[in-house]
């Protein structure tokens, strides 16, 4: 028997104009905690996806050895019956629930469909022991935190005689002491024989608890780190992830910068369910006409929460802090204060925060600024099909008609629909959130050229992006974000891939910006 | 023949409940041996189905925004309630009658609409209250009992007709509004044609056009001929076609309408366009509780009295047309004609099915699986246009 419990070998996932997945090879082995790293995008999760029958055996090229033996997943299910358990960053539990409920979910203990409760409770006891959890298991997972939840998804797992454990971000959400619990609690597993798969942004944590780490980078394998050899520092593991050089991948461009356009001062913003949970704190920024600035972070640093909360408050509560506008202070408390003094923001989620996927391109296009086509109130449909034309043209949106549905449009299309709804209200300011997120390299290109174009314009842009040779390629400044702060601003001179990496996983540069 | 059959796939929706109608409209003329076609069954086509079809526009906007309303029929009754109080018992004069009848219909809506869109409970929820309510404050009203009859010109809003010009039997001012309405229609459509060529925007075949005019112009003039051999254009008729006109304008031409759309099509991104989409939706039930209270005097008026019982079930009438009449129930989708034209082909069923002798048993049955199928069909085209 092979010392390796899994075996992932030259695994090749195509999406329609992506190869997600290129050659990858993942070897687990047993008894041991390996990380999985790589930027945003890079392909881990669908690796993970690919492992838990997500995307069913016949979907990817390569095989897949668990224990030995070649396997072929058709769903979820039978991975979870051979032992595999995926513990997704958002968690999968039913917050009405019962804790005890919640473990034995669609995995009853019952005789003739009648529940065996006395024993449901017993056995929910026992696993919650063994993951040092201890409340009552008739608690409703609804009264107990995030990072107690954490240890309901283990336990669950546990219940199901789990023999890889695979962890997606476990620790984003957590405090400082729930994130140290986990990773104990991961150890002590470890004794016990189970294996995991820990998939994390937090190079601390990997670089402390990992018995060896993959590297992913463009949904390709770059190099396997046995710790036991060879010691992972965060900067050993950084300098992997990023290793790769800035080709032509974005268009030339001189920046022509002129005055300061926006600011945000001493800007505040708290969590709109949990009032007491700062997710924006004492945040200053600016931005000036012909710049564009990025906004680099992990997921969950508050980068769209700040935009959002900027864009007429659509984000948060208890939003305290002042916005300038060419030096004049404004009050833009709705969305149509904000579009009205000129700030656009596309958001990271075209789906559902940015397009009527029912309604058609032309509609789609004219939206948020109906006055400019319209007489008292009345639309002039000539005019209007004559401005989506014009945009249509200028952005390269590849459709048969204007009266096409946006929802049949590709991604790129639909993004190119988005970014021509938010010129349409031509704006100053222009917030772009994730605006190349899964879409094909061509059509980045073509969205780089238009911001390039849009900054030439005098507008100020700020682009808020998880892949950081975007936010490097278009910037001429950075802001870095990390738990709600900003923890260091880079001029594009300063800035390459691994100060801005160092910033986002908060250990800071020289001028040691840890505020954690 | 190409242009054609993208015309048709782009619209097969609203040309699919048209083709339908049609068949069923042929189907009862054969059935009935040309009975349906009579000038006086005609006539009374529309005062039958004259308050259903105008609970069907209030009706199509809500479902628009993806909410519902359940509580049209009762707030039928309570208006018609408010109306009977007023002029039977306390000899109010009809038209002030009718102002403050209306003035309800907008109370109830504010009060609604309050509920759905500023404190967000589901439509579903707050109407079936406002159906419980309202029916109960009917019986209240009225006392259990039913209160007859109105005053004489109140029967115009259910059983008058335009006065005619001249002496003869054959009515021709109907006729003569008719052909007017045709001239307007074919300088509207020349001057869409003229625009879109002045924009150099591409424009629908010359023959499609003028074989699309000259079906709806015979239709038109036709049913008005009909109409003019009995007793001319019925005042229902009027109103009816007052709210079409009026709402296809909105929702087609104006702002707000496009606001309504884009609230029902996708709230989120509404939102984030700068749409008030609370507003849109408490208007939204405003404006159908006016026009329930509308769809209610024209009920009393037509019952000559205020019953308890009255308009019960008129919201599923309005509601299926609604879906017939192609729209969605998760909202953004549908549109003012194809609301009329679903009611029209339950009215002609229903009339269709009285004349040839089905029973009331067999006409709920047959409307459910029309219902059942006219959505179905929907489904299944969006579900083929999806691969």
């Amino acid at each position: 028997m092979s010392k390796y419990i899994l075996e992932m070998k030259n695994i090749t996932k195509r999406f329609p104009g992506v190869k997600a997945l290129d050659n990858v090879n993942l070897k687990v082995e047993k008894g041991e905690i390996h990380s999985l790293v790589g930027e945003n995008g890079a392909g881990k999760s669908t690796l993970m996806k690919v492992l838990s029958g997500v995307y069913p055996t016949g979907s990817y090229d390569g095989s897949i050895h668990f224990e030995g033996k070649e396997a072929h997943f058709k769903d979820i299910k039978q991975s979870e019956n051979m032992g595999i358990v995926i513990i997704h960053q958002e968690l999968a539990l039913s917050p009405f629930l019962s804790i005890a409920e919640n473990i034995f979910l669609g995995n009853e203990i019952h005789s003739r469909n009648i529940i065996k409760w006395q024993e449901t409770i017993q056995q929910s006891k026992e696993l919650l022991d063994r993951v040092g959890l201890q409340e009552s298991p008739e608690t409703a997972v609804m009264d107990i935190g995030v990072g107690k939840q954490q240890l309901v998804e283990i336990a669950k797992a546990l219940s199901k005689n789990v023999k890889l454990l695979i962890l997606d971000e476990p620790t984003a959400a957590l405090n400082e002491n729930d994130s140290e619990n986990l990773l104990r609690l991961l150890l002590e597993l470890k004794k016990q024989g189970i294996t995991s798969i820990l998939i994390s942004h937090k190079l601390n944590e990997v670089s402390s608890i990992s018995d060896a780490i993959t590297i992913i980078r463009d949904g390709q394998t770059i190099e396997t780190i046995d710790t036991k050899k060879e010691k992972a520092s965060e900067d050993r593991i950084i300098k992997g992830m990023v290793g790769r050089e800035l080709t032509s991948r974005f268009p030339d461009r001189v920046p022509n910068i002129g005055e300061t356009v926006f600011e945000v001062k001493n800007w505040n913003v708290y969590h709109p369910q949990h009032s007491d949970r700062k997710m924006i704190d004492n945040i200053n920024i600016h931005i000036r006409r012909g710049e564009i600035v990025g906004i680099a972070g992990l997921m969950g640093a508050g980068r769209t929460e700040l935009a959002m909360s900027i864009f007429g408050k659509s984000f948060g509560k208890k939003i305290e802090g002042t916005l300038l506008k060419d030096g004049k202070e404004i009050e833009a408390n709705t969305v149509s204060d904000a579009i009205r003094y000129g700030i656009a923001y596309v958001s990271e989620d075209r789906k559902t925060y940015g397009l009527n996927l029912i309604d058609d391109v032309k509609r789609n296009i004219t939206l948020s600024n109906l006055k400019r086509v319209s007489n008292n109130t009345v639309i002039d449909e000539n005019k209007e099909i004559q401005e989506a034309l014009y945009l249509r043209e200028k952005l390269n949106i590849k459709t048969p008609t204007l009266e096409q549905l946006a929802g049949n449009l590709s991604g790129g299309n639909q993004q190119k629909i988005v970014l021509g709804k938010w010129i349409f209200t031509e704006p100053d300011i222009l917030i772009l959130d994730e605006p190349t997120r899964g879409i094909d390299v061509g059509a980045k290109f073509e969205i780089y050229s238009q911001i390039n174009e849009l900054a030439a314009n005098g507008l100020g842009v700020l682009v808020i992006s998880s892949e950081l040779p975007e936010v490097l390629g278009l910037s001429d400044r950075i802001y870095v974000m990390n738990a709600g702060k900003i923890t260091g601003e880079l001029t594009r001179d300063e800035a390459n891939q691994e100060s801005v990496m160092r910033y986002m996983t908060g250990f800071g540069g020289a001028n040691g910006a840890n505020t954690n | 023949m190409q242009t054609l059959i993208n015309l048709f796939r782009n619209n097969i929706r609203e040309y699919g409940m048209i083709i339908a109608l049609v068949l069923i409209t042929a189907l009862f003329w054969v059935l009935t041996g040309g009975i349906t076609f009579n000038s006086l069954n005609l006539t009374n086509l529309i005062l039958q189905n004259g308050y259903i079809l105008v609970l069907a526009v209030g009706m199509v906007l809500v479902i628009i925004t993806g909410n519902i309303d359940l509580s049209v029929g009762s707030v039928v009754a309570f208006v018609g309630a408010i109306a009977g109080v007023l002029m039977i018992n306390n000899n109010v004069p009809v038209w002030l009658a009718i102002i403050l009848s209306l003035v309800v219909g907008a109370i109830i809506g504010i009060w609604q609409g309050f509920w759905i869109a500023y404190v967000g409970i589901p439509s579903f929820i707050v109407t079936l209250a406002g159906m419980l309510i309202f029916r109960g404050l009917t019986l209240y009203l009225l006392d259990g009992k039913s209160l007859a009859p109105f005053p004489d010109s109140f029967g115009m809003f259910s059983s008058g007709f335009l006065p005619n010009i001249g002496s003869g039997d054959f009515h021709i001012l109907s006729m003569v509004l008719s052909v007017i309405l045709s001239i307007f229609l074919i300088y509207l459509e020349i001057n869409k044609r003229k625009r879109q060529l002045n924009y150099n925007f591409q424009v629908v075949p010359m023959w499609i056009m003028v074989t699309k005019l000259v079906l709806l112009l015979y239709v038109i003039n036709w049913f008005t001929y009909k109409l003019a051999l009995n007793k001319g254009i019925p005042i229902v008729l009027l109103i009816v076609l007052a709210l079409i006109f009026i709402y296809t304008f909105i929702m087609k031409n104006t702002v707000s309408g496009r606001h309504i759309y884009a609230t029902g099509g996708n709230k989120k991104a509404a939102d984030l366009s700068g749409i008030k989409t609370k507003r849109v939706e408490f208007w939204v039930f405003v404006n159908n509780g006016i026009i329930a209270a509308l769809a209610g005097l024209m009920f009393a008026s037509r019952l000559n009295s205020a019953t308890p019982s009255a308009g019960n079930m008129l919201e599923l009438d309005a509601i299926a047309a609604v879906f017939i009449g192609g729209a969605s129930m998760s909202g953004g989708v549908g549109t003012v004609i194809g609301a009329i034209v679903g009611g029209l082909v339950m009215g002609v069923m229903n009339n269709g099915m009285s004349l040839i002798g089905i029973g009331i048993d067999w006409q709920q049955a047959i409307k459910g699986m029309v219902l059942l199928l006219a959505v179905g069909f929907d489904v299944f085209n969006k579900k083929r246009a999806g691969k």
